[in-house]
């Protein structure tokens, strides 16, 4: 059904008349411009489309716009603030944790959605909880590196 | 001293003839190999129809005038254009570090554009490791020309012999006089006319960025979502277009419905022959539509998949050539009993994060495309003969690309973008589905591989005959000594790259190259074999090899792997599950040991920990090397331990990343990266070789572990679990 929709992208009121059975992805991507978040595999399978709902990670290509009514969304294009960049987007280019680059903006916001709930985790924790997250240059391991990196700067920090 | 000319044309010229020098270097360096020219089924569409025609044109040659590569601007910043691509390898980086080093400025103040056939020299294409190999010495050479021809106009300007003057940072100082003048007031932005031959290029000794890690030119755009792929890209009227597929490959449409899907509002069906498409603004509403649309199809019975495959790549492949043969085979086989063992390997799909995707305008007579390609230089060939149009109208923008591999060496998404654009008369965006990614994919091929092999009672290989069906020659002439040897194989040129064989048929669906195409599977058989022989002979495998390698700079790559894991002599198994694997390619040598844990009741296997060393060459860039390196660790435990197609009569059965197991976090284990100082050799190419060790160093490791030898790969659970029972 198409219909107003307003939530807070990237902190700011936004509303938009859509179909609400639509998905985030393709509503972030064609009508609000917003292009970091990557279609990998439409089935919530790769990680590359994650965004930030109300402190959650969830994979966009299947969350219907309607259920982010009233809600706080955050995507890769809000983390930096005034060109600064995050934590996690320096320790990120600090260890080359990326080639091709199409899976790090999904990446980056799983890793935001964790470390805001795991304040310094283990590398045995990052590992599993990005394992859903895939990356077909191989660089994972750069990744938990670079995760480490951030959790370690953030320390004492807000997220 | 010839007149000072300067041109106000800063257009850069795509064509020029080589010079003599630069031919014999260009071509003395090496193969130049054509992936993707020819077949005219490689620029059909998928979805039928009367496929337009390919021809393939003349190929023309690198420019040989420096302007092409470079463009200085008036504020000093230096733009190096090239036609390779960005697909997450790094070339944007370093190529920017060849420009910095031999042009003396600083490697912040050069910009590389990529893979723009309208302002990009002509270039063959990215693939087979060579962007640094091939063309890092023509651009390094047309930037120490470019930084003499500098040196000399400023000599004149201030009047002083040039020896006289010191250049840094893109700033030459006269510091007798104590006068300067930048690279861009000597410039004005104009194009520099000059030429001078032969200009030496730095030794690695006067090095000040090529050698040294640099900091990626694509991380701040890439960690912000800044950074553009083909998908990301809007333009003004553009429309998305979903096509309708056939169930399976060889499947013929009998009916078709697509009233429902017309009634969505917005929604635009398209019929052209065999085509059909839904068009709308918005890409998931022209999915929704698709949906809709009721189709019959009659798939072919062919009898064939992954399990009776390999019968029948044996019996039908075209009768190999003789790649090697030297000694005598026969005699040979007199004085030691051979055996012969035969080493399988499955299909397997590049699977790119980034799916195929291409956006076409076609306006006033003249096409733009924006591709996730490997190629845009063939491309634009291809779509200008699809179109009749000039290849002077005719522009591929190449923005960053997800992932390669090998598989966006075709162009079929960007076939069927134009196609499209053509007959809405609208820009046409064309993303692929991950299905369709699968289903369209050109794999690498299934393969066989069989070895006959004898070996006296002292441990001296004596006889080896290597054949190999359906993957090509690639890597597979052996590089031990055995005195008496045969190879025979399908050499892979011209057609052979489409088809992995002449036999255009013999494979039931399209295969292509895949990081490292055929040297994977080469490189399993000839090193599991090795270990094979090894076991028999009683001998630790590395001493093995050793005994029967005189090649000093694989040699030397083997003890550098050896001495980082720490090897320690024995015989296997020795139940510490670790193994080793050589490789070679072109003149990269490669030595991976690996370590595992074997399940033995899941038949699961861990690689703990990858020890690689590798010798390229001289190293432009440290730590761009060692991300490749670790690449090609992962594709590897892919291939090697997951990645298999699963087909039954031409349907693809796996269709996303939950069958298709591609390697994860947990899979990854420690990777200890290895690079071999060579830096007085030119480039040879690291982000595949590395690759082709992982499957028999993990097969061999799965042995040391075990006693139980894999001869098929991917060593899936279930394969290793039989393999146990066997053992």
């Amino acid at each position: 059904m198409e219909r107003a929709i307003s939530f807070t992208l990237n902190g700011k009121p936004t509303r938009v008349t859509v179909d609400d059975e639509r998905m985030l992805l393709w509503v972030l991507r064609s009508d609000l411009g917003l292009t970091g978040a990557k279609f990998g595999c439409g089935a919530a399978l790769c990680g590359a489309c994650t965004v930030i709902v109300n402190k959650e990670a969830v994979r966009s290509c299947t969350v219907p716009v309607k259920d982010i009514a009233g809600k706080h969304l955050l995507t890769i294009e809000g983390l930096s603030k005034d060109e600064r960049l995050h934590p996690i987007q320096e320790a990120f280019i600090n260890h080359n944790a990326f080639q091709c680059g199409f899976c790090t903006p999904g990446m980056i916001m799983s890793a935001y959605a964790f470390l805001a709930k795991k304040r310094q985790p283990t590398r045995a924790e990052i590992i599993r909880y990005m394992d859903d997250n895939l990356c077909r240059c191989g660089n994972q391991n750069r990744i938990v590196d670079a995760i480490q990196e951030a959790a370690a700067a953030m320390k004492g920090k807000a997220a | 001293m010839k007149p000072l000319l300067i041109q106000d044309d800063m257009n850069v010229t795509a064509n020029g003839d080589l010079s003599r020098r630069r031919f014999l270097k260009f071509t003395g360096t090496g193969l130049v190999v054509f992936f993707c020219a020819g077949p005219l089924d490689a620029w059909q569409a998928a979805s039928q129809g009367v496929p337009p025609t390919y021809t393939e044109p003349p190929k023309p040659s690198v420019p040989t005038d420096f302007n092409a590569f470079l463009q200085i601007g008036a504020d000093g910043r230096v733009t190096c254009l090239v036609g390779r691509v960005e697909l997450g390898q790094g070339p944007q980086t370093a190529f920017a570090q060849l420009v910095a080093d031999e042009l003396a400025v600083g490697f912040d103040s050069v910009n590389v554009i990529m893979g723009d056939t309208d302002v990009c020299p002509w270039d063959v294409g990215t693939f087979g490791s060579q962007s640094m190999r091939i063309l890092g010495p023509i651009v390094r050479e047309a930037a120490a020309e470019a930084r003499v021809v500098l040196l000399q106009m400023a000599a004149e300007q201030f009047k002083v012999p040039v020896e006289r003057l010191q250049v840094s940072d893109g700033v030459i100082t006269d510091a007798a006089q104590g006068k300067h003048v930048t690279y861009g007031e000597l410039v004005q932005g104009k194009r520099i006319e000059r030429h001078l031959p032969n200009v030496p290029l730095k030794s690695p000794a006067d090095f000040k960025v090529i050698g040294k890690p640099a900091r990626r030119k694509d991380a701040v755009e890439k960690v912000t979502g800044k950074a553009k792929y083909t998908g990301d890209i809007r333009v003004p009227g553009m429309v998305y277009a979903r096509i309708l597929r056939p169930p399976a490959h060889g499947a013929t449409r009998k009916d078709v419905d697509t009233t429902a899907a017309e009634k969505i509002q917005g929604v635009q069906v398209v019929k052209d022959g065999d085509l059909i498409a839904v068009i709308h603004e918005r890409p998931d509403v022209a999915e929704k539509a698709l949906g809709l649309i009721k189709a019959q199809f009659e798939r072919k019975e062919t009898g064939l998949n992954d399990k009776t495959i390999f019968d029948h790549l044996v019996k039908n492949a075209t009768p190999p050539q003789v790649m090697k043969e030297s000694g005598n085979l026969a005699d040979a086989e007199k004085l030691a009993e051979p055996f012969e063992l035969t080493y399988f390997h499955s299909y397997g799909a590049h699977a790119a994060m980034e799916t195929q995707s291409a956006l076409a305008t076609i306006e006033n007579g003249k096409a733009t495309v924006w591709a996730a390609t490997q190629i845009p230089f063939i491309l634009r060939d291809k779509v200008a003969q699809a179109l009749g149009f000039p290849k002077q109208n005719v522009r591929i923008i190449t923005p960053y690309v997800g992932g390669g591999f090998g598989g966006k060496t075709n162009g079929q998404n960007c076939a069927e973008a134009v196609r499209l654009a053509k007959l809405v008369g609208k820009p046409v965006q064309l993303v692929w589905s991950r299905a369709e990614d699968f289903q369209y994919e050109r794999f690498r091929p299934a393969a066989v591989v069989k070895i006959r092999s004898g070996m006296t009672a002292d441990g001296k290989i004596v006889s080896w005959d290597f054949k190999v069906y359906a993957a090509g020659d690639w890597g597979s002439v052996t590089f031990y000594d055995i005195p008496n040897q045969r190879t025979t194989a399908v050499p892979v040129t011209g057609i052979a790259w489409q088809k992995m064989d002449t036999a255009g048929d013999l494979h039931p669906f399209n295969v292509g190259p895949w990081r490292m195409p055929g040297v994977n599977t080469s490189t399993f058989a000839r090193e599991s074999h090795m270990d094979v022989l090894a076991s028999k002979a009683g001998v630790d495998p590395v001493e093995f090899r050793m005994r029967h390698l005189s090649d000093k700079r694989m040699r030397r790559v083997l003890e550098a792997a050896v001495k980082q894991f720490d090897w320690k002599p024995t015989r296997a198994p020795s139940n510490q599950g670790i193994g080793i694997a050589c490789g070679t390619w072109y003149k990269t040598c490669v030595a991976t040991v690996v370590q595992v844990k074997v399940d033995k009741s899941t038949g699961k296997v861990q690689v703990e920990r990858v020890a690689t060393a590798v010798d390229a060459g001289i190293i432009v860039n440290p730590e761009g090397a060692r991300q490749q390196v670790e690449g090609c660790v992962s594709m590897g435990l892919g291939y090697a331990l997951s990645e298999e197609v699963r087909f039954s009569n031409g349907e693809i059965l796996d269709k996303n990343f939950d069958t298709y197991e591609i390697p994860r976090f947990s899979t990854m284990p420690k990777i200890e990266v290895v690079l071999v100082d060579n830096p007085e050799l030119a480039p040879d190419g690291i982000a595949e070789p590395p690759a082709i060790t992982m499957g028999a160093a993990i097969a061999n490791a799965i042995y040391d572990a075990t006693g139980a030898r894999l001869f098929q790969l991917p060593m899936t659970p279930d394969r290793v679990k039989a393999a146990l029972k066997q053992s």
